[in-house]
């Protein structure tokens, strides 16, 4: 993460922080834009997470496919992969909207990485899977139900 | 009073003959295994007998796909490697496992367990681990430690994978252990009352609660697997946990009941390929 | 955490595919140990960045919501064969790991 980053959102404090250090002059258009503070990762809920990330009101998009199961056979370690039709994504936000925090993890992609990403989430109970991806300045979402059950044989 | 329960429990099973071995005079483990086949192929035709390997995951493409997924690249390859450094480090003498064993412990696993004729019992592959362990002046491992007889399983099978399950069942002792193993097999137990049979021979393909159930044929070639992609478990866990969960006490680890149960389970999954150390939820 | 991490970098078409898989605890700082009955502080990356030659490609933020022993699949337009990758990693606690591999 850029320093100057990390420094003043370390000093700022609170929900508009990234408006607060651009309006300071202390952070250009571009890195605001970019990707998710800390703050998005402590946030409790996904209305939260989406606002730290500037993301509040992303619009519903067919061009954003996530690959999930519908029952996850071990809530610790699901496979979500991600991958975003959309022209110029820059990047790639994954939530499980009903974990402790919802905001999972975020990829920027640059210098030709493509809108694709794949990795493996916990998730705490049945909820939905959230992608977010930001691509010329705006912000998509999609979203697929996992379902996580607890116990059993597992034979 | 045993023989009257097998036959209680198996006229829900009509026909099949492998439960009443002991009285049918030309059952042998071949035809058990062909019966077997035969049951669960006439039941679901659609499932190809190859992937029983993939037990419960052959019933449920949702489930199989996260077992590709996990499968492609295994969180657990670090513990394997675990493994593989006790597998290559030589004893205090300076030996090392592969000198102990049959090719170095490359493509044995499927020839256990065996019936040893000299020491009148079936031995599994980790008594030959131990056997190997007190030859050269080190303690044998307790089969329930992960840790030491777990991560070390985990690698030393993985010398094994591909080779196609092939126990030998001949002679008269031989058979007696097999049919003992069938018997513990099929007989109801704990307070649920079930055997092994009853889950994943009735009702194999089906679910219980939110589980599909398993065949047995296909069960003994994908040991020991990673629960979770983390905490390795082996077979005989899985029996102890099998016992707990009809609310049975379960037989130790090693014990003539355990290595007879799976000398006979083993015996049902000949020719079909051993893959070591995979993904189970 | 250094125990190394495994890269696995091949050319797909005109698409280099790189899959990683990163050795970490990953603790969310939300588990109780079941012998002490404390909770186990959070320990888990918090930064993946991988680069082609020398040029980001991918920078990640990451929580304890990721699995243990992260792994992490991406693709890039534009690298060939030869062409060598470096992740890098750190964690909350500071702890660090880098490893590269050169796309076959």
């Amino acid at each position: 993460m850029n320093a100057l980053r990390r420094n003043v959102l370390k000093s700022a404090a609170g929900a508009g922080t990234v408006a607060v250090a651009v309006a300071a002059g202390l952070l250009t258009p571009t890195f605001a834009l970019a990707g998710a503070p800390r703050s998005a990762f402590q946030a409790k809920n996904l209305g939260d997470a989406l606002k730290e990330m500037g993301a509040t009101g992303a619009a519903d998009s067919k061009d954003i496919t996530i690959k999930a199961p519908d029952i996850a056979e071990n809530g610790a370690v699901v496979p979500v992969e991600v991958t975003s039709g959309i022209a110029g994504t820059t990047s790639i936000a994954i939530f499980a909207e009903k974990n402790a925090s919802p905001l999972i993890a975020d990829f920027d992609l640059m210098n030709g990485a493509q809108g694709f990403v794949s990795t493996r989430i916990k998730m705490g109970q049945t909820s939905l899977v959230r992608a977010v991806v930001k691509a010329g300045g705006k912000s998509y979402t999609a979203s697929k139900e996992v379902k996580v059950t607890i116990g059993g044989c597992g034979g | 009073m045993k023989q009257q329960l097998i036959m209680k429990l198996l006229t829900g099973m009509a026909g099949l003959s492998i439960g009443l071995g002991a009285a049918t005079a030309f059952a042998t483990p071949e035809s058990d295994r062909q019966e077997l086949i035969k049951y669960y192929t006439q039941k679901y035709p659609n499932v190809k007998v190859d992937d029983y390997v993939y037990g419960a995951l052959a019933f449920d493409a949702d489930s199989k796909a996260q077992y590709d997924a996990i499968m492609e690249f295994p969180p657990f390859d670090s513990e394997i490697d675990k493994g593989r450094k006790m597998w290559e480090t030589p004893f205090k003498n300076g030996k090392t496992y592969a000198d102990c064993m049959p090719n170095g412990g490359k493509q044995i696993a499927g020839n256990y367990p065996m019936f040893d004729e000299a020491k009148g019992k079936v031995v599994v592959l980790k008594n030959v681990i131990n056997d190997c362990r007190t030859a050269n002046g080190e303690a044998p491992f307790s089969f329930d430690d992960a840790k030491t007889m777990g991560l070390l399983t985990s690698y030393m099978r993985t010398l094994s994978d591909g080779m196609l399950m092939n126990i030998k069942v001949e002679g008269p002792k031989a058979t007696a252990a097999y049919e003992d193993g069938k018997k513990t097999f099929y007989s109801r137990r704990g307070q649920l009352n079930f055997a092994c049979a009853s889950c994943h021979v009735q009702n194999a393909g089906n679910r219980l609660r939110s589980e599909m159930i398993s065949p047995a044929i296909g069960h003994t070639v994908h040991w020991p697997v990673f629960r979770g992609g983390d905490r390795v478990t082996t077979l005989q866990d899985r029996y102890k946990g099998c016992f707990k969960q009809v609310r049975a006490v379960p037989p130790a680890t090693n014990s003539p009941t355990m290595n007879n149960l799976e000398y006979f389970h083993s015996a049902l999954s000949n020719g079909l390929p051993m893959k070591a150390s995979v993904f189970r939820k | 955490m250094a125990e190394p991490m495994r890269i696995r970098a091949t050319m797909a078409g005109d698409v280099a595919d790189v899959k990683v898989l990163m050795n970490h605890i990953m603790e969310t700082g939300l588990r109780k140990d079941a012998k002490t009955g404390q909770m186990v502080p959070a320990h888990y990356i918090t930064e993946v960045t991988a680069s082609v030659n020398g040029t980001k490609v991918l920078d990640a933020g990451m929580s304890g919501g990721i699995s243990k022993n992260p792994y992490l699949g991406f693709k890039v337009k534009g690298p060939k064969a030869g062409d060598k990758v470096v992740i890098n990693w750190v964690d909350n606690k500071g702890d660090k790991n880098t490893a590269e591999a050169t796309i076959g």
